[in-house]
């Protein structure tokens, strides 16, 4: 017989801690486990479930009762021969009225803009942070999230100091002399932009920013030692590269922006059409709760086919291995 | 130099020698300083066409930052870079007629093999048939003529490799640039590709300027090899001068290893010196150098070119000395030993193992005596 230095090569040794390892195993297993179930728990209770229920009051009847609408569905006793009792009415009515088609693409467009102009404004931003020295980037980084310290509802306040006709804007391009009557800004969609891209503006650049910084520069010098201008080179290099952070930056600007309240509510004058505010009114003003549970799920299905969208892409950059 | 003809043993090539060649690359009194760090001090080279020239230095020693000047990524603080007779100050990365082969490799990741090779003809706007063509004569140049749809994170090492390089030859460039070409590669597969970068130099009839850290790399591939220090030049010269006749002591400990000897110059004649090392060593030479220095030379002298033995060399006066054996290290190939003279001084030897079995075994601990040729070594004046 040859000798064996290899001690696994003794059959009468047993693997070592096999017992042990089993227990071990498990409670590692469970302990895994459980820090998915925790959050998924979460999700299940404060989203499904309301999700659910709001989702039922939108089969429901509006009543003029407290709560104001009429149950059609209690439990799973009557479960089959209330099916037949669910009421699409509340989504019929939504195709009926105009208003709410008007105000669901009034809200894509103005989410849309909103998100092209941030992109716009968070894209040189980015790059600059990237191309910085890598001794003052966090600070960049940090000057980014800043405004994150004050409320996002004060904040949008200010704009309105800002930019009604009175405010510091028109005064100071008064003094300068470039207009010699005040702009009106606030009470259009222009606010609105200006208040989507200021709030938003974090949310474009973070991602970008991390894309961006993760790219080897060499890359670009590449581009340019085979004769590409720097131009060129980052519509051919930069640009492409940093595509998953572009995409990223859109959907954190777009998804939100589409359901905004606040910004429309307080920049953008009662004449605006969006989405969160016919919510709102259906809700609080018209006290119709079907009818407004029926925006809602139509707004959730309107935002959920962005996320998918965002998901696929994202499965697609990292089957890229990048 | 009194160093009989050390030409350049690989190839019959050796226009620095010939004063009517033109030079083709000239660096003229070039200085980059970053902030205050000097980077290159007002240094000047010269390279001719056709040359595989290395760049050879530790790490900082300012070589990747003459190739970026070179290359157009950064501007000279003084001084000019000239190709071809025609100054670059100013001329961009991408409008000059010089490529890059990066040691990131810097391949595009979102482009296939074929993409990453055709990108710089593109750019040319040279017309696609002619594109597909190239990209196929490359191709199969770095043998990677299966590998065309795939993405450069799907290949190996020394896949990737070949790819920056047939991307970087496929415009046919006049200089082609290789900042630490092999740097990535283990060493198997870099010897392979050592061989390989020489046979397509050759074959494209291009000028290559290489950096390495790597001198065994430099002396396998250049012509000629420029050791750096500090943004300065220490030596030019071709591989074989490099080894056997190093200007100056920096030179001679960089590259490969040496012993010094620190002494005085006794006798000294046109083709001969004797150099008294400590009381016990007189070194006679027939390299005296052109030094008429008396005190503080260095005789300079390979570890391969000296003999140990248990025996008494037949001539003692010269040239030889006694010691013990401090330390051995057995290689395979060579053995290298440390020879403790009784003077204290330490020499290293190294004995070519031609025989299996050693006929004359040292060990630890056993006198021995070193010694060596007259043309052994050489003498160093810096």
């Amino acid at each position: 017989m040859t000798q064996s230095f290899a001690p696994g090569a003794d059959p009468a040794t047993p693997p070592p801690a096999a017992t042990s390892s089993g227990m071990h195993g498990f409670l590692r297993g469970l302990s895994g486990k459980l820090v998915i179930i925790v959050p998924y728990l979460w999700l299940l209770v404060f989203f499904l479930v309301p999700f659910l229920i709001v989702a039922k009051i939108s089969l429901s009847e509006t009543a003029t009762a407290m709560p104001p609408y009429q149950p059609t569905f209690d439990g799973l006793t009557g479960f089959l021969s209330k099916l037949s009792s669910f009421s699409f009415d509340n989504y019929l009515w939504l195709t009926e009225d105009a208003l709410y088609f008007k105000a669901y693409v009034s809200s894509v467009v103005i989410a849309a803009i909103s998100t092209v102009l941030t992109l716009l404004v968070g894209y040189p931003m980015a790059y600059g942070m990237a191309r910085a020295p890598t001794t003052i980037r966090p600070t960049l980084v940090m000057l980014v999230i800043l405004p994150f310290w004050t409320s996002f509802l004060i904040r949008v306040y200010a704009w309105i100091g800002i930019l009604k006709p009175e405010g510091l804007l028109n005064q100071f391009l008064l003094w300068t002399g470039v207009i010699d009557t005040p702009l009106v800004i606030l009470n259009t969609h222009t606010a609105i932009f200006i208040g989507i891209v200021y709030s938003y503006l974090p949310f474009m650049v973070l991602p970008l920013y991390a894309a961006l910084e993760k790219m080897d520069h060499s890359l670009v010098e590449a581009a340019q030692d085979l004769g590409c201008t720097p131009t060129g080179a980052f519509w051919k290099v930069t640009f492409p590269l940093s595509r998953p952070g572009v995409i990223a930056g859109c959907m954190l600007v777009f998804i939100p922006a589409v359901g905004e309240f606040v910004i429309p509510d307080l920049l953008g004058g009662s004449q605006t059409l969006m989405i969160g505010r016919t919510l709102w009114n259906e809700f609080f003003s018209n006290r119709d709760w079907p009818v407004a549970s029926a925006v809602a799920v139509i707004l959730l299905l309107l935002l959920v086919i962005p996320i998918m969208i965002f998901q696929q892409a994202q499965a697609k950059t990292q089957e890229q291995g990048r | 130099m009194a160093v009989k003809s050390l030409n350049s043993i690989r190839r019959n090539f050796s226009p620095w020698t010939d004063p009517a060649a033109k030079p083709y690359i000239q660096f003229e009194n070039v200085t980059k300083q970053f902030g205050d760090f000097t980077a290159v001090n007002n240094l000047s080279l010269t390279i001719y066409e056709r040359e595989f020239y290395a760049l050879l230095g530790a790490s900082g020693c300012g070589k990747s930052t003459l190739l970026r000047m070179l290359a157009g990524f950064d501007e000279p603080t003084s001084g000019r870079i000239l190709l071809d007779g025609q100054d670059l100050r100013g001329v961009p990365p991408h409008k000059r007629p010089v490529n890059m082969m990066f040691q990131s490799y810097a391949l595009f990741p979102h482009m296939t093999v074929e993409k990453n090779i055709a990108f710089g003809l593109k750019q040319e706007g040279m017309a696609s048939a002619d594109i597909a063509k190239r990209v196929a004569e490359m191709l199969k140049l770095v043998k990677l003529e299966q590998f065309a749809k795939r993405k450069p994170h799907q290949l190996s090492g020394g896949q990737r490799q070949r790819v920056a390089l047939a991307r970087s030859v496929a415009k046919r460039p006049k200089v082609l640039l290789l900042d630490e070409p092999l740097g990535a590669l283990d060493k198997k597969l870099r010897e392979e590709t050592q061989f390989e970068l020489m046979d397509l130099q050759q074959d494209l009839g291009l000028t290559f300027v290489v950096v390495t850290h790597d001198q065994e790399e430099a002396m396998t591939m250049a012509d000629r090899i420029a050791i750096l220090d500090k943004g300065e030049v220490m030596q030019v010269a071709t591989p074989q001068e490099i080894y056997e006749a190093p200007g100056s002591r920096f030179v001679a400990n960089f590259v490969g290893s040496m012993n010094l000897f620190e002494g005085e110059v006794t006798r000294r004649d046109e083709t001969s010196a004797d150099i008294q090392i400590g009381p016990d060593l007189l070194i006679r030479t027939v390299n005296p150098g052109n030094s008429e220095r008396k005190a503080g030379v260095n005789y300079a002298v390979r570890p391969e070119k000296i003999r140990v033995s248990s025996k008494k060399p037949e001539e003692t006066g010269v040239n030889s000395a006694q010691g013990e054996i401090f330390d051995i290290a057995y290689l395979g190939d060579v053995t290298n030993y440390n020879v403790k003279l009784d003077d204290g001084r330490i020499v290293k030897a190294t004995v070519i193992n031609s025989n299996r079995l050693a006929e004359d075994p040292l060990t630890w601990g056993d006198r021995a005596w070193i010694s060596f040729k007259p043309d052994a070594g050489i003498v160093l004046t810096r």
